[in-house]
């Protein structure tokens, strides 16, 4: 029978459009067996809750440089238990102060990758933490 | 047939967890199948192939709109590849479509081939009889031609699109067999790109040469630029006529007949896959044993696989 895939959705809310570093991340995820969506810039929150829920995925990463992420990062976590897919798991990643990550977690993004982070951390993070129910 | 239910009520998270349930090929989910099947065949499906970067994607999103403003409810099936390396794969065909990401009642599903060559996957089928039974008036497909399994991919819609764009030598791609006798509308996208009309002449051209079959219905070649959204209406309006064309000619139920006999096949050789998936192991080990000492031959060897099969 056919194996089963994890499938991941990244998305970059609000009004940043720099996209490379999230293309990485993608390609990363791609390389190691995950089929990501990618729902490209300039996201609403709805725009991205809704991708998620219809594309069943089990992991949402969002990307943020423009410094917006404490309001647009927690609205998507929100809308996302608001519609019955509190099970989706949210990480974040971008321009993200230290300081900023408690609040971030408070919201209910599982984890925040800073800036720095190496891939195979944010790849061995999902490995270990993003399994299929 | 918890999620049935949902699903012919338009719930949108039913109806995204019984795909993922049928594209794992979940038992729970291939058994709900079975019913979900009997509400299906109401919606419009319109296949649109052609090659990586023609502009599938972009003129969906275009068409979506027209759609749209028509009042017609709207699923996407859009298919990309698996990496044959990793396993893993980028949907990215949805980014082309995500202005309408807060309409309601749009629906867009992306799906990784999964190793599937050619246009036709049975997660693909799958997803097109939920969206149908879900209550969509027009469900789009969108996947990359190959060729051969483009005949097949054909088959499975109402109507078919077939996307190219100028300067590919696509003059030679259209003669190979298979395009020419299926595709319903071809678009020219990348109008505004050299050599769009001199690709217009020679799809006309081999038009002329190709036999009929195709009873009334001639196909008809449109130009498009889907980054500027030029010649979407157009657009819109051929395929709409085909579909009141295979309406009042009948042609519908020819197309349904073709489709169900290629779903009857499909699932006979699903069946025949999970049989001899299931087959002792020792007994395969014994029968090659067999076949490799000159005992039996191949097609005895499979009879006596397939024989158990039956009872």
């Amino acid at each position: 029978m056919p194996e089963r895939k994890i499938r991941v959705l990244i998305a970059k809310p609000g009004l940043d459009g720099h996209d490379r570093g999230v293309k990485i991340v993608a390609r990363a995820y791609r390389d190691a067996g995950y089929e990501v969506i990618y729902t490209g810039v300039h996201q609403t929150p709805e725009q991205i809750v809704n991708a998620a829920i219809q594309e069943d995925v089990d992991l949402v990463g969002l990307s943020c440089l423009s410094g917006a992420h404490l309001y647009l990062f927690s609205e998507v976590a929100k809308q996302l238990q608001e519609k019955g897919a509190a099970n989706v798991i949210v990480v974040g990643g971008g321009i993200i102060p230290k300081e900023d990550v408690p609040k971030l977690k408070k919201a209910g993004i599982k984890e925040v990758f800073l800036p720095g982070t190496p891939l195979a951390k944010i790849i061995g993070w999902t490995k270990e933490n993003i399994k299929l129910k | 047939m918890a999620l049935l239910n949902k699903v012919l009520q338009g719930d949108v998270q039913a109806t995204a967890k019984l795909i993922r349930g049928l594209e794992d090929d979940l038992p729970e989910a291939v058994a709900e199948l079975r019913d979900l099947y009997l509400h299906t065949g109401k919606a419009h499906i319109v296949g649109v192939s052609g090659a990586p970067g023609a502009g599938k994607s972009t003129l969906l999103g275009n068409l979506i709109g027209t759609f749209r403003k028509k009042g017609m409810t709207i699923g996407v099936v859009a298919v990309d590849p698996t990496s044959p390396l990793s396993g893993g794969a980028i949907l990215g065909d949805r980014l082309r479509m995500q202005k309408h990401g807060e309409d309601k009642d749009v629906f867009i599903r992306s799906l990784a081939s999964r190793g599937w060559k050619g246009g036709l996957s049975r997660a693909t089928v799958n997803t097109v009889h939920v969206l149908d039974a879900m209550g969509k008036d027009v469900i789009f497909v969108e996947a990359v031609g190959s060729g051969q399994g483009e005949t097949d991919f054909a088959r499975l819609a109402d109507t078919s699109v077939v996307v190219t764009v100028p300067g590919m030598g696509d003059d030679i791609q259209t003669i190979k067999a298979g395009i020419m006798e299926v595709a319903d509308i071809f678009v020219i996208n990348k109008a505004d790109r050299e050599g769009a009309e001199s690709l217009k002449l020679s799809l006309e051209a081999m038009l002329e040469m190709s036999p009929g079959g195709r009873e009334e219905w001639k196909p008809e070649i449109l130009l498009t630029t889907a980054s500027k959204d030029k010649g979407t209406d157009e657009l819109t309006e051929v395929i709409l006529r085909h579909q009141a064309f295979l309406a009042h000619s009948g042609e519908i139920e020819k197309r349904r007949r073709r489709r169900a006999e290629l779903e009857l096949t499909m699932a006979v050789e699903d069946a025949l896959r999970r049989h001899l998936a299931a087959v002792d192991g020792c007994y395969l080990e014994k029968l090659v044993d067999e076949l490799a000492a000159r005992k039996t031959d191949p097609y005895t060897a499979a009879q006596r696989v397939i024989k158990p099969a039956k009872s």
